[in-house]
């Protein structure tokens, strides 16, 4: 018990120790540019790297006389953008188990239907967002149109699916031969083998597509938001600081580091899921 | 022993693998009885361990018949006549070691209850109390391969096929583990079909020994062991022991095995 609370402190220790030697080395940078003039690789100023107490300042100071703080708008629509990424990450993760467990089981499929998922991959998802969210927005079913949020979270599905698609692949083929060839003398059938053996043997590569997709889903639900004009979520401001920059810098980097902060928390509720669902031995976790 | 009553009858039995490839077995013909305790035994290549899969349906043999408890291979796998134990205990690491266990009877559909009264037993059969809640990665080589024989037992197979089950485990442990199959077999009186590279392990253990010799696969000859039950410790320093031993040795040797 002592060992595990001293390696909570230890961790702590790291973090905070790692926190503040980026800190050093972002003002350092700063200072040594600042003080020599140095133009390359591009000139220091508070517009091009406002300090770090700024740009944190940033978030408790109101943006108009007597409105509430920058952070309580961050907040809103970081949780805003939170929907929108939890939503496609959880379709997104769906789609993709589907798609890789239908791989793994038809081998056809692997040669069929890979190219085509791959493909998906390539094409930029700048290019693809304002025809999928824009034109959803055009879609009626049964006088029902799908809401901004949903169209969004649609982006951050397609960057969620293809991680785990190719994870399902391989951890559905990774349970020992020796474990199937059980089964097989327990006479038990597919479906049994696929929920009992197959499935838990492919949680550990799940996870580390989970991983991967979780911070995907934030980005794809911020940059979905950007060609709709979607002003809730982080995306709006990010566009709307963006064309103030010039005044206010550090506002744009404030709202980059609460975009940051969603996308780890994203990867830490993830870690927190696998640290109770999966039992392994230690030494196999990543 | 006429066929009726014989647990595992095999009649030239042959397995060829690939195309024109490996003979692993040639005209196999084995009768096991009830009750039996028979080790195969060999060089590595000798296709004991095919023989084994052949008789638990894992691997379909080229050519010649097989017959469980009178019924084809295949049938008898799919009534889950036998229990398996691999070299490798062959444990889930996902689930707990009363889950490991349970993990057959859940495949064949008793209810939980039963499950948790069977799994009990078997905890304490194989002296695995208060490790239920263990999960097998936290257990030694030893206690997984009991885990491992407790989950083949679980659902009360006849038979019971064990393929090398302590090849991987030290000597102190393989000798307990001997002594603790041996009591298991006679409290339970089930057949086992048991491979080995061992010659003493072999000799200790069973009724009869089967020799095989590689390249074909084949049966070089059977050896009764008529050493008197049950064994203890001190059978293996009975000279008759060591005589069984001897015997079995050569007729490894004249099998054409290098020792």
């Amino acid at each position: 018990m002592t060992s595990r609370i001293g390696s909570a402190a230890a961790r702590i220790a790291v973090l905070v120790l790692v926190l503040l030697g980026l800190w050093a080395l972002w003002e350092g940078y700063r200072a040594l540019w600042e003080e020599t003039g140095w133009t390359r690789p591009f000139r220091v100023n508070a517009t091009t790297m406002p300090h770090l107490h700024d740009i944190v300042g940033a978030l408790f100071d109101p943006l108009r006389e007597g409105e509430p703080l920058l952070a309580r708008f961050m907040l809103d629509a970081a949780l805003f953008t939170a929907k929108e990424a939890a939503v496609g990450f959880a379709i997104g993760a769906a789609i993709g188990f589907l798609l890789g467990a239908l791989i793994a089981r038809f081998a056809v499929l692997q040669r069929g239907v890979m190219p085509y998922i791959i493909a998906s991959q390539t094409i930029p998802i700048l290019a693809i967002a304002p025809i999928v969210v824009v034109g959803l927005g055009n879609v009626s079913i049964l006088g029902w149109t799908p809401k901004d949020w949903m169209r969004v979270a649609v982006i951050a599905a397609y960057l969620t699916f293809f991680p785990v698609t190719v994870n399902t692949v391989r951890g559905l083929r990774s349970a020992d031969p020796a474990a199937v060839e059980l089964m097989e003398s327990y006479a038990a059938g597919e479906w049994a083998v696929f929920w009992k053996l197959r499935v838990p043997a492919s949680l550990p590569y799940l996870f580390s597509a989970f991983k991967v997709a979780a911070t995907a889903s934030v980005v794809g639900a911020v940059i979905g938001e950007l060609p709709s004009s979607i002003q809730s979520g982080l995306g709006g401001w990010i566009i709307n600081f963006n064309q103030y920059y010039a005044l206010d810098p550090e506002n744009l980097w404030a709202v980059n580091l609460v975009a940051a902060l969603l996308g780890i928390s994203f990867f830490l509720v993830v870690v927190l899921v696998e640290k109770l669902v999966v039992h392994r031995p230690p030494e196999i976790l990543v | 022993m006429s066929t009726s009553e014989a647990v595992v009858s095999a009649r030239s039995i042959s397995k060829t693998f690939g195309k024109g490839g490996v003979n692993a077995l040639q005209d196999i013909d084995l009768e096991v009885g009830q009750g039996e305790f028979i080790s195969l035994i060999g060089p590595s290549g000798c296709g004991k361990s095919t023989l084994l899969r052949v008789i638990g349906d894992l691997v379909e043999p080229s050519s010649g018949e097989i017959l469980v408890n009178g019924k084809s291979a295949h049938r008898a796998r799919l009534d889950r006549d036998y229990g398996i134990v691999f070299q490798a205990a062959v444990l889930y690491d996902w689930r707990t070691v009363a889950k490991n266990i349970a993990l057959p009877l859940e495949l064949m559909g008793y209810d939980r209850a039963t499950r948790a009264g069977r799994v009990r037993e078997l905890l304490h059969l194989m002296e695995l109390d208060g490790f239920e809640k263990h999960y097998p990665w936290q257990l030694s080589g030893g206690m997984q391969q009991r885990v491992s024989i407790a989950r083949a037992l679980s659902f009360s197979p006849a038979l019971l096929l064990m393929d090398e089950p302590f090849g991987a485990l030290d000597e102190m442990t393989r000798e307990r583990l001997n002594v603790e199959l041996l009591r298991i077999w006679a409290e339970l009186g089930s057949t086992v079909i048991f491979v080995t590279h061992s010659i003493s392990e072999a000799v200790y253990l069973s009724t009869r020994v089967v020799v095989m010799s590689p390249r074909p696969g084949r049966i070089t000859s059977v050896v009764p062991i008529d050493l008197p039950q049950p064994r203890t410790f001190e059978t293996r320093e009975d000279p008759r022991f060591f005589e069984l031993v001897t015997q079995v040795r050569e007729a490894l040797h004249a099998g054409g095995a290098e020792l």
